[in-house]
Order: C-alpha cells, then structure tokens, then sequence
C-alpha cells in the first residue's frame, strides 16, 4: 500500500507568540517546532497500518519553510520511510497549503492508496485541509476519526461528533482520514531511528513544482496583534464581622452596572 | 574552530531523551523513591528506545553514540529521576571495562546479548574496605589451571540484584599493588555468588544496592578482560569515560533543581510580589544557573577531549568535582528557596537534595577528584 501522511509543523504549545514587526504574520524566527499534536496519531497509525500491509511505504508530506525541518524528520525517525518537503513561507492559507500537498502527492508516482493527516493543525485550528485535499483528490474524507480497521481494501473508521456519539464509515478504496486524540498512542521516535532517519530520502519541491503560484491564496492576513491585557481583578475584603453584608452589595452592584452579567 | 552548538542529530537525541524523562520518569519518580522499588517497565522502555547501553560500538548491535551523544543522554535521563539514571548509568559502566578492555570475540559474547533485550550489569570494584583507595582491592582471582577462582566481597555494588553480569576488579596478589589487577566478568548463576540485602539509602532509592560476596567462584579463563595485571589500565580509562558521565547527571539534576526554583520563585508571592522579584532570590537563582552552566561546560569539554582521542583525566575529574558539588548546592538552595514546602516530601526538590549528595561520593568523591587533578597539573 501507498500510505501518506500530511504532517504540519506548528509552533511548541509553550511558546511565547509575538506578531513580527510590522505585524504581518507572527515572529517564526524565534519559535521552537514541534510536529502538530494531531499529526502524531496520522502517523502512528500510518506506522501501524505499513506494520499490518506487508510492502507498504509511509511517505510524509510537508508544505512549510526548510530551516527546521522538525516535523519530517520525526516522522522519519519514528518509522516513516520516505519524505517530501514542498518549500514555502510559513503563513500560506489552507487552500495553497491543501494544493500544494495535492500536488506533492501526485508528483511522487505513488497513487495514494490512504492519505492520513491530523484533524486540525493546533496553531490556526483552520480545520480546513484533509477535507481540501480530499476534495482536490477526488477522494472521501472522514474527519475527527478515533477509530481505525482496514482490511481487503476496505477501511471502517470510527469518527466522534458532538456529545461523544461515534459514527461509523464504511469506506471501500481510497480515503483521507483525519485523525484525533484516542485513535493510538504514538510512538517515541528511538534513538537507533533517529540515527536512521538521517540516511532517508527527503525530497524537497518548490511551489512552482507542485504548481501552485502567488494567485491561489485565498485568504489574506490583515493583520496581527496581541489580544488587548485583561485588566486586573478587583479583591473585596470581607473577613471581618459584619463587612459581608456591605460587600455582597457591592459585588452585585457591579456585576450589573460594570461587567452587565446581570 | 570552537563550536558550542550541538548538532541536529544531537538536538534531536536531546528532545527525544527529554520527553521520555518528562513522561515517563517524572511522574513516576516519587513513587519509586518512597518504594525503594527498582522501576523495571520504566528502564525496559528506556531500554528498547535505546537510551541504555549508549557505549555498545555499531559493530556489536549498539548505537555506536560519541561520548558527547552520551552526556546528552544521561544529563536528560538525569532530569527525569537520578535514582532511575543510576540504574541505567551502572549497566554503561559495568560493560565501558569490556568495550576498552575486552577482545572481539568477549565484545561479541557479552555485549551484544545487551542489544537484544534488556539485560543488566554490575560494576564491582569498591569493598567494605578499600573504596577511595581502590588499588588496595582484596579480592582474590588465583590461577586454578583451566580457570579462575575468585575469593571477596565487594559493597555498595548497583544493580546487584538484577545483574546479568557482573565486571569485577580482583587482585592477583595484593603486595604487586596496581600491577596485580585483573578485570574479569562473571556472568549470572555461576556457584558462589552471594547477593546481599538491599541497602537502605539516602538517595538514588529506586536504584538497587547490595554487597555481593564471591566465595571460590570460578569462571572460565578467557573471561579475563586484557592480560592478568591489565586491569588498574582498563580501571583508569573507563574512569575516564564514566566521570564525565556521571558529572553530567550532576548537570541534568542540578538543571532539574534549577528549573523548579524559578517556576516556584514567579509564583510564590511574599511582601505583595512574587519571590523572584525579590533581589536576595534573584542572586540565589543567578548563583544556580551560573553553576549549571560551567558545570556542562566541563563536562562537554571532558566528553569532546575523548571524541577527539586526547587524554581527558584532568578535565574528567574536574568536571566530576565541580558537578557535583555545584548540583549539591543549587539542589540546597532550591529547597531555601521553597522554604519549608521545599523541605516536604510533597514537594521534588528534597528528592533531588538527597540525590545530589550521593554524586559527590560515588565514582571518586570530590575530594579523590581534586587529588586526581593536583597531581595533573604538578606533573
């Protein structure tokens, strides 16, 4: 089987986001990578599926700057086979990131027999590309899956809606799957795979490559900014005998007039 | 050219080494401590990501990691719990004898067993008697034909009650001193190897320590790592590997303490503001991280001398010295800096106090270390 995985690398869930300075885009050159949380379980579970289809190749897809490379290599080192890199600034839009991931999955003479991918990247939470890729691939997608079986080309997933019902897919060929939490336990990259993935071939394209240009974005960036500081909390002292009663009044009175709750 | 940045791979080795210390060691280190319990599942995983055994060269089914990856290694595994680290750190100290020492044909029959699954090793040179003066050893390897036979005891011995194999000093004849040392390995279950109770400790609980007593135990002739008398040499250079690591789990300690000051010294209000704004802490926390940083800088420059094949017996032992001496001081001033909290079980950094200390004495205390450097540097 042709497996593949779209990983994106976003930024370390504890680090600290500024704007850039003339508030274009967020300020990436002092940022620490990390793959996308999401992308962990589509890789695993890209991992699991080569484990159980003798033949099979993991190929891991990219769409993002090449001065860390972060996320690949992770992916190589936990078992990946193969990865593509497609070069590009880091604040493309979802439909010229889903393009451009179309485009590398089609350039690389593998059809695509499952395309795994996270359900959602934790840095826009866009929520937008498995559902593009798969539409631009002529492929159906299941998103938010949390279940996963395939068999004689047949794929059953399990997918979460809301208030934790799970729906059951019944896919027959070839599918997305956007993976969430609770689908597996990822695996540690080990060391003797990080000393592998050294030696494992990383292709890199550029947009041009996959053919995508400046006039497919979609979605432009106005503008950046840090939300406005919360201003401090007020402290009512109410400890003494008798200040209660004062002070209940007080807090009621403005919680309608200041903060109108009610 | 002078380069202070680790490469990718390393980078890579850190973050991977950092995770696990921070999901599986962490949260299970308090709990293992207060049980004095060896974590068996914990080091089989550590095992099977291949943070164990980091000196096993490529050709034998190992890593074939520099010295410099290894320091990484165990500086993160260190962070995680110190008590787990020494359990892992004794099994490289126990075969670094047999990767300098031993012969193709002993690398393959005791090493590679190691990369197949988790397997454990002792280190046996210190006894009830001779620790610091480690040439004084008393145990006994006699010629007895076709083999040997080994007569002692040997204390304070980790993971002893676990061991697979065990690498053990003797003396052929105690009056020819360093000259009379052998290196042999005595692999599990041969007749006369007597485990004693585990020891009750300050720190390093979860790591098992015992005496073990060898009474006319005989082991084959070509268990013999070197010639007979080869053993003082193999002794000195895998100290020349070891010290650098075992300073480095200071560093990763050390590191532990220092970052559980700061997060607690920002939340900690006295006096209206957090205690980090406080100057006297602000010295203390600056006093700390200078401490951290020259310690791994020592101990990076003793790992690099080895990677570039030059001698590193002064820096090993300098790094080992500062190390450890810093990491007992910033794992002190991380509980003054807790206050009383610091001082409960409740809290990490008592553990890491208790820890601190056995780094000063094992693997030669500070104070062998400064004898090691004088006589370098009067030469």
């Amino acid at each position: 089987m042709n497996i593949f995985v779209c990983v994106k690398q976003v930024p370390d869930t504890e680090t600290k986001i500024t704007p850039n300075g003339d508030g274009t885009f967020i300020e990436t050159s002092s940022i620490k990578w990390i793959m996308n949380p999401y992308d962990e379980f589509a890789v695993e579970q890209a991992l699991l599926l080569k484990a159980a289809a003798a033949g099979s190749t993991v190929t891991v897809v990219r769409v993002g700057s090449v001065q860390d490379t972060e996320a690949l290599r992770t992916a190589l080192a936990m078992g990946a086979d193969e990865a593509i890199l497609v070069e590009a600034e880091d604040n493309l839009d979802s439909y010229m990131i889903s393009k451009a991931l179309k485009g590398a999955i089609e350039k690389s003479d593998k059809s695509a027999d499952i395309i795994f991918s996270g359900k959602q990247a934790i840095d826009d939470d866009c929520l937008q590309v498995p559902q593009l890729v798969a539409q631009m691939l002529d492929m159906p997608s299941v998103t938010v899956v949390v279940g996963f079986e395939h068999a004689d080309g047949k794929t059953s997933l399990k997918r979460e809606v809301e208030g934790g019902t799970i729906e059951v897919y019944d896919v027959s060929g070839p599918v997305m799957v956007a993976c969430n939490k609770g689908l597996n336990t990822p695996r540690y990259a080990s060391l003797p795979g990080i000393m592998k993935a050294k030696r494992k071939p990383l292709q890199q394209l550029s947009l041009g490559d996959v053919g995508v240009s400046a006039d497919d974005r979609r979605l432009k960036y106005s503008g950046f900014q840090l939300p406005p500081e919360k201003p401090p909390g007020k402290k009512f002292e109410a400890m003494e005998e008798g200040a209660q009663a004062g002070v209940v009044a007080e807090v009621v009175g403005l919680l309608r007039s200041e903060a109108k709750v009610i | 050219m002078i380069n202070f940045e680790l490469n990718q791979e390393q980078k890579e080795i850190h973050e991977m080494a950092m995770k696990f210390a921070r999901q599986d060691m962490i949260p299970n280190s308090a709990e293992y401590d207060q049980k004095s319990e060896m974590p068996m599942q914990i080091l089989e995983k550590a095992w099977s990501l291949g943070l164990v055994n980091t000196c096993i060269p490529t050709s034998f089914g190992g890593t074939g990691f520099s010295t410099m990856d290894s320091m990484i290694i165990t500086e993160a595994l260190a962070y995680g719990c110190l008590g787990m680290n020494t359990a892992i750190m004794a099994n490289d100290l126990a075969i670094l004898p047999i990767v300098i020492g031993g012969s193709e044909e002993q690398k393959e029959r005791f090493l590679k067993p190691f990369t197949e699954s988790y397997k454990i090793a002792a280190f046996c040179l210190t006894e009830p008697s001779n620790g610091s003066d480690a040439a004084g050893i008393k145990t006994t390897i006699k010629d007895a034909g076709d083999h040997w036979v080994i007569n002692g005891q040997k204390m304070w011995i980790t993971n002893a009650g676990y061991a697979d194999l065990f690498t053990l000093y003797g003396t052929m004849d105690p009056a020819l001193k360093h000259k009379g040392i052998c290196a042999v390995v005595i692999e599990k279950g041969a007749e006369g190897i007597e485990i004693g109770a585990p020891e009750k400790k300050m720190g390093h609980c979860c790591s098992d320590t015992r005496s073990v007593t060898f009474k006319d135990v005989k082991i084959p002739k070509e268990n013999m790592l070197g010639k007979p008398g080869d053993g003082w040499k193999i002794a000195m250079k895998t100290l020349d590997h070891s010290r650098p690591m075992v300073a480095s789990s200071a560093v990763g300690g050390a590191q532990c303490a220092l970052d559980y000051a700061l997060a607690y010294a920002k939340e900690r209000v006295q006096f209206g503001k957090p205690i980090s704004g406080h100057q006297s802490i602000q010295f203390m926390l600056a006093e700390m991280a200078m401490k951290v940083e020259s310690s791994r800088l020592l101990v990076q420059k003793s790992a690099w001398l080895i990677d570039c094949g030059q001698s590193n017996t002064k820096l090993a032992s300098m790094a080992k010295a500062y190390a450890s001496d810093a990491f007992m001081q910033v794992a002190t001033d991380a509980v003054q800096i807790y206050g009383g909290y610091g001082y409960s079980k409740e809290y990490p950094v008592e553990k890491l106090m208790r820890d601190a200390k056995l780094i000063q004495i094992y693997e030669g205390t500070s104070q062998i270390q400064r004898l090691v450097i004088a006589k370098e540097i009067l030469a």
